[in-house]
């Protein structure tokens, strides 16, 4: 019972997945539609023509009737023509039922994932996101071009061809019957251990392509090493393994072309001395015989066809499953009923803050309560993991709060519209990208309508400017795809000035100056300081120089506020903040001179 | 019959694409130079080590051809011959039938077992050329210079061993013995037609021509669209990989609309591309099955005519023979244009591949080379025995005598000029002078030269002026590898391979035993987070170490480097931002690792350039400024900028 519950599930599952595809095709569905029907249409203008051959062959030529012959002839132009017409129908409407269904996939995996928040960002990888776009999506359109043209077809072809051939001669046909079974029964035994081999070879594959992979990009290291023939041995071992995969798998497949030979040649060597006996008892005509064997090829090849068509749905079974749960991820933040629509003030305030990205019991942040008067600057601190990024991610509810509440200008952030709320509150993440495109695109993502003017501004504030200037095209400077062409301090301060652009009341930077070299970092805190004294500022750093003249600073200990002070004030209440003071100070400060390209 | 019928059972082999917007299968005929030489070039490979099984192969499917030509014939003269004699006969006689049967059937199953037999060969011929040209590719790809891997994509490197063979296995192991195939029945066909009727075999040619010219211009019709749909999908592919590595920016600037937007847009152009060149692709099929039928029935017009007035000399039985002998012409003419197809797309593939064997690999002519030693009375002797003392073994030809020099790691920089090209230099005059065991720290902005100067000292790149010379020696004439096992190296962006912890620091040194790793990582200040791994120093890395946290990954490869146990240190000292904690953690690691030897650092740390022996400010390729710490401070530079930070934000101090 347990078993058959499962199965159940198994099958419940299965169904709401082909649901959720299914639902996509939208705009195609009489595309999908008329796909087989002219593929069937075309199958049976097919079979008509051995028909008509045999009759062109018996009463035409052997008959020597040349009026038979061109009329046959001409009956066989017009069914060709017919045929012709329903082929290109068919190649047709499918082409454009199996393009569109994957444009509509696309499309839609798209469109969901922008609505996705952080927390479903974060359950797929970027790059498992760009597979089930990518390759997922193609996988499927090939399936589903082969399901329409084929998966009718091939089954009606063999049904056609079998019904036709009982109709002449039930008895020799029974010999079909008994060649497809046995067909059957050897395809069965062979694919799907082919297919087990084709799935090993498939991950020994993978590792073969990781290991070369990971050379690439480590090359200095092996040169360094002189680790050459440490390398060629590893890689000649998976390499050994493909092949003995590859050979396993394929010594089975290679069994299915024989074994179509001789079922084939069995079945017309059966035929024809059954029916030359038949003959002579004067049971069957000799064009009979012929269309009989005609229809040999025609039933065995489209079994084998069947087959095919069998393993490759199956293949994309994977990638059907994988879209479907793009397709049915629901984002876990949902927009209030009546929205707040303005962000009066830049306040901040937490009141009993717990947070956890998944189970309750594992909490990152905790016990969390503070209150940030707008205008204020806000310096944050803390060792790798102590969560310092997770406590400023809920304030644009990138992330919603476990428990508590969380107040921006005096509401909670949950009863904003999101889009003002993230307006009003620019974030410049600790991962930041840039986009292909020129730095005034790049810019504009903050504000659509900011003229040039306003953009130089901002770079100013940012001191990004200095180094623009110095680019051939300036602001037009192409920005490669993932800002490949600028060094990471220009890429920090390129994306501080895409933030200010939004002029928000809260401005947070998440480790956003890291690579940028301390005098500059110093230029950029005066000008904020200086240029948008009423904007919230909340600066993450792991230099204390950098929060060190901030109004507050907050020190985060393993998800929990430690201290909150002036630096003066921490100086003297929290060892955390003491330790890291002095460390930085005496000997093993940061001398960083990586950003101080300008 | 099915015009779709794939070859050989499930497309089997074809490697995971390699990414997005890898090169498809399908597609217009790439444009490929010299394809004679490459393909003699790649039949050279598979002849060199199967000319045996070859030779059986071709044999094969000859005989399978033969039988199943036999099979047509026997069909056709099945009635005529045998069964027609019988009718109406008193006592037919069976047996000349059975005897032909069991004959014909002989052929039959000896055709199939041959066609096993060359499928089966060919399995052997294709994976083991394949492998053959895979390791010959890895090979030589370990020895090309870093110079190779600086200016070639790594995704297409990636490509060629996946798509590039994957085409190959296509070509090797379906293509050709069926091109074979279709070429032994089209010339067996051929000639039965001609014997039976040479008028009709031309009107069957005419057709064939009729066919191969649409063909043609159907592929070219649908290959513009091809291009299309592969520049599209690029673009689309491209466009989806940038937006989902950005998606969390996209969120935060609510930029999700026009994102769409132009998502949207893209998808459109690929779907219009797409079912463009799908749609012309799959109307081949049908195209050429139904101008095949037309063919037929103009040969039974034409030879029904000519039979009827007895011109020519053919007969009604000739006839019906001819016409079925028409019906298996068209099918291999068809599948020769496919194969051609992709023969064709192999040979692209064939290119990339030799032109990778083909580059030139990194020149060593260094002849000095790193032997054990033992001081014996005060000279320096080779030995076999594991010393813990190396010296370099110097052969001088003018004089025939062998000198050894100690290894201690001193290393000098003599008016030195590099550039990556010989156009553009990038590193200028570098004069410097390292004693054993000093520190040397190069500082400098970004695109300064730090880590090209250190790319120099182990050839990485070698210099075009000037002369580097370790313990005395010129490095040009010292051997590479001899050279690099001298030298450590922690690189800023630590690379580890998929492996256990304990295997990641044996890569310093293979055969170190259990309790060198744990010294190594003990002074890395490694061991106590692999202790506190799962499975600790047998837990297994995956993606680049992608489960360890930044901080352990440098602390891993400074590990790696203590093991190698080099008298000199090539250290690139990381900015990432690792918390003050874990960085004093790394940096005590570090020093411990630096004490007692030759060590170049570019360095960012504070400490790291105030324990330096000398300082190096570079500045465009120059050195700009040299000294201590407090030389430099006095001198109020530019090194006294960078230290003081604030330079900017408070001029003139």
């Amino acid at each position: 019972m347990e078993w058959k519950h499962e199965e159940n599930e198994k099958e419940r599952k299965k169904n709401s997945m082909l649901k959720t595809l299914g639902a996509q095709i939208k705009e195609f569905k009489k595309d999908s539609f008329i796909t087989p029907v002219f593929m069937i249409l075309e199958v049976i203008m097919e079979m008509i023509i051995p028909l008509l051959m045999a009759s062109l062959i018996d009463y035409g030529v052997n008959a020597g009737d040349m009026n038979h012959i061109l009329k046959t002839g001409g009956i066989m132009i017009v069914v060709a023509l017919v045929g012709l017409f329903a082929g290109i129908m068919g190649a047709k409407y499918g082409a454009r039922a199996s393009t569109g269904f994957a444009r509509n996939l696309r499309k839609a995996m798209f469109e969901n994932i922008q609505t996705f928040s952080f927390a479903n960002i974060d359950k797929y990888s970027s790059s498992s996101l760009i597979t089930r776009l990518t390759t997922d999506v193609t996988n499927i359109q090939n399936a589903y071009q082969m399901m329409l043209r084929m998966a009718f077809r091939a089954p009606i072809s063999m049904i056609v061809a079998m019904v036709m051939a009982f109709s002449i001669n039930a008895k020799l046909a029974s010999v079909y019957l008994i060649a497809v079974a046995i067909l059957a029964v050897a395809i069965g035994i062979i694919m799907p251990r082919a297919n087990k081999y084709f799935k090993q070879m498939f991950e020994k594959y993978d590792a073969l392509n990781n290991s070369v992979q990971e050379n690439v990009s480590a090359i200095r290291v092996v040169k360094a090493y002189v680790r050459e023939e440490y390398e060629k041995k590893k890689f000649g071992k998976a390499s050994e393994d493909i092949y003995d995969m590859s050979v396993r798998a394929e010594k089975l497949i290679i069994l299915n072309s024989p074994l179509m030979q001789f079922t084939s040649y069995a079945c017309i060597l059966l035929i024809s001395w059954l029916g030359a006996q038949m003959i002579v008892a004067e049971g069957l005509t000799t064009g009979e015989l012929m269309s009989l064997l005609t229809y040999c090829m025609n039933i065995l090849m489209n079994i084998m066809m069947v087959s095919m068509i069998f393993v490759m749905l199956t293949m994309s079974y994977a990638a059907a499953k994988r879209i479907a749960e793009v397709l049915n991820e629901k984002s876990d933040l949902q927009n209030p009923e009546n929205p707040i629509m303005e962000v009066s003030d830049g306040s901040i305030e937490f009141k009993d803050v717990l947070f956890s990205y998944g189970e309750a019991d594992k909490a990152v942040l905790r016990d969390v309560n503070l209150k940030i008067n707008t205008g204020d600057t806000v310096g944050i601190i803390g060792g790798t993991g102590s969560s310092k990024s997770s406590l400023v991610n809920l304030i644009s509810r990138l992330y919603d709060v476990t428990s508590g509440e969380l107040l921006v200008g005096g509401h909670n952030v949950k009863e904003y519209d999101m889009e003002v709320l993230r307006n009003e509150v620019a974030v410049v993440l600790q991962k930041n990208v840039l986009f292909s495109g020129t730095i005034l695109e790049n810019l504009r993502w903050g504000n659509k309508e900011a003229t040039e003017e306003e953009c130089r501004r901002a770079c100013e504030l940012a001191c990004a400017d200095e180094f623009i200037q110095r680019m051939p095209e300036k602001y037009n400077t192409y920005i490669e795809q993932g800002g490949t062409n600028v060094s990471g301090g220009q890429k920090q301060r390129l994306c501080i000035a895409r933030a200010l652009l939004k002029k928000p009341k809260i401005l947070i930077l998440d480790d956003s100056t890291s690579a940028v070299d301390t005098a500059t970092d110093a230029k950029i805190r005066k000008a904020f300081a200086e240029e948008i004294p009423n904007t919230t500022k909340l600066i993450i750093a792991q230099r204390v120089s950098s929060v060190q003249h901030a109004d507050k600073i907050i020190v985060m200990d393993h998800g929990r506020i430690s201290a909150v002070g002036t630096h003066d004030e921490l100086l003297i209440t929290s060892d955390i903040y003491k330790e890291v003071f002095e460390s930085q100070t005496q000997g093993s400060g940061d001398f960083d001179e990586n950003g101080g390209d300008n | 019959m099915a015009n779709e019928r794939p070859m050989n059972g499930p497309k089997p082999g074809g490697p995971p694409p390699g990414g997005p917007g890898g090169r498809g299968p399908r597609g217009p005929r790439p444009k490929v130079e010299n394809p004679g030489k490459l393909f003699k070039r790649l039949m050279g490979y598979i002849f060199k080590e199967y000319k045996l099984q070859l030779i059986i192969v071709v044999f094969c499917i000859f005989f399978g051809v033969f039988a199943s030509l036999q099979g047509t014939m026997f069909t056709q003269t099945l009635i005529d011959e045998y069964i027609m004699p019988l009718i109406g006969a008193q006592n037919p006689d069976f047996s000349k039938l059975a005897s032909a049967i069991i004959r014909v059937g002989i052929i039959y199953a000896m055709g199939a077992l041959s066609t096993y037999l060359y499928n089966r060969l060919m399995i052997f011929v294709s994976q083991g050329t394949l492998k053959d040209i895979r390791n010959e590719m890895f090979q030589k790809m370990q020895s090309l210079p870093i110079k190779y891997f600086d200016t070639h994509a790594h995704g297409d490197i990636m490509s060629t061993y996946t798509n590039d063979i994957d085409t190959l296995r296509q070509m090797i192991s379906q293509s050709m013995p069926q091109l074979l195939n279709s070429a032994i029945t089209i010339i067996g066909v051929l000639a039965s037609m001609i014997y039976l009727s040479v008028p009709l075999t031309l009107v069957t040619l005419v057709m064939v021509f009729v066919m191969l010219f649409v063909t043609k211009n159907a592929i070219g019709l649908s290959g513009g669209y091809f291009v299309k749909q592969q520049k599209a999908l690029g673009e689309v592919n491209g466009y989806i990989e940038e937006m989902m590595e950005g998606q969390k920016v996209v969120k935060v600037f609510c930029h999700e609309e026009e994102s769409k937007e132009r998502f949207n847009k893209l998808n459109d152009e690929l779907f219009d591309s797409a079912y463009n060149a799908n749609q012309f692709g799959n109307m081949l099929g049908p195209i050429n099955a139904q101008l095949g039928n037309v063919s037929y029935v103009i040969c039974a017009c034409v030879g029904g005519l000519l039979a009827l007035n007895g011109v020519g000399g053919l007969t009604l039985g000739g006839l019906a023979s001819f016409l079925s002998l028409n019906k298996s012409f068209n099918m291999p003419i068809n599948q020769i244009s496919q194969q051609f197809n992709s023969i064709i797309m192999a040979l692209a593939g064939a290119d990339r591949i030799f032109k990778l064997i083909d580059e030139e690999p990194e020149k060593d002519e260094g002849y000095v080379t790193l032997v054990n030693a033992e001081i014996v009375n005060g000279e320096i002797k080779e030995t076999k025995k594991r010393t813990h003392i190396w010296a370099w073994k110097h052969y001088h030809k003018d004089s025939d005598t062998t000198t050894y020099t100690l290894l201690e790691g001193r290393v000098e920089f003599d008016d030195v000029d590099f550039g990556y090209t010989d156009e553009k230099m990038v590193l200028h005059n570098i004069e410097m002078f390292a004693e054993p065991g000093q520190k040397i720290a190069f500082v400098g902005s970004t695109g300064a030269g730090k880590t090209t100067i250190t790319n120099l000292i182990n050839r990485f790149y070698d210099i075009q002026d000037g002369k580097i010379r370790y313990d005395g020696i010129n490095i040009n004439k010292i051997k590479k590898s001899d050279l690099r096992r001298s030298l450590g190296i922690v690189l800023q962006d630590t690379h580890l391979f998929t492996a256990t912890v304990k295997e990641n620091i044996c890569y310093g040194k293979l055969d170190a035993t259990d309790e060198e790793v744990y010294a190594a990582a003990k002074l890395a200040n490694a061991h106590e987070f692999i202790e506190h791994l799962p499975q600790g120093y047998d837990t297994l890395l995956t993606g680049d170490g992608a489960n360890l946290s930044q901080g352990q990954r440098q602390l891993l490869a400074i590990a790696r480097a203590a093991i190698a146990d080099p008298p000199a240190l090539i250290l690139d000292e990381a900015t990432s931002s690792i918390d003050t904690r874990t960085e004093k953690i790394i940096q005590d690691g570090m020093d411990k690792l630096m004490s007692g030897r030759t060590t170049f650092v570019i360095a960012h740390r504070l400490s790291t350039v105030k324990n330096s022996n000398c300082i190096m400010v570079l500045e465009q390729g120059r050195i700009i400024e040299r000294g201590t710490h407090d030389e430099l401070i006095e001198k109020q530079g530019k090194y006294y900028q960078l230290y003081t930070g604030n330079a900017i934000a408070q001029p003139e101090g």
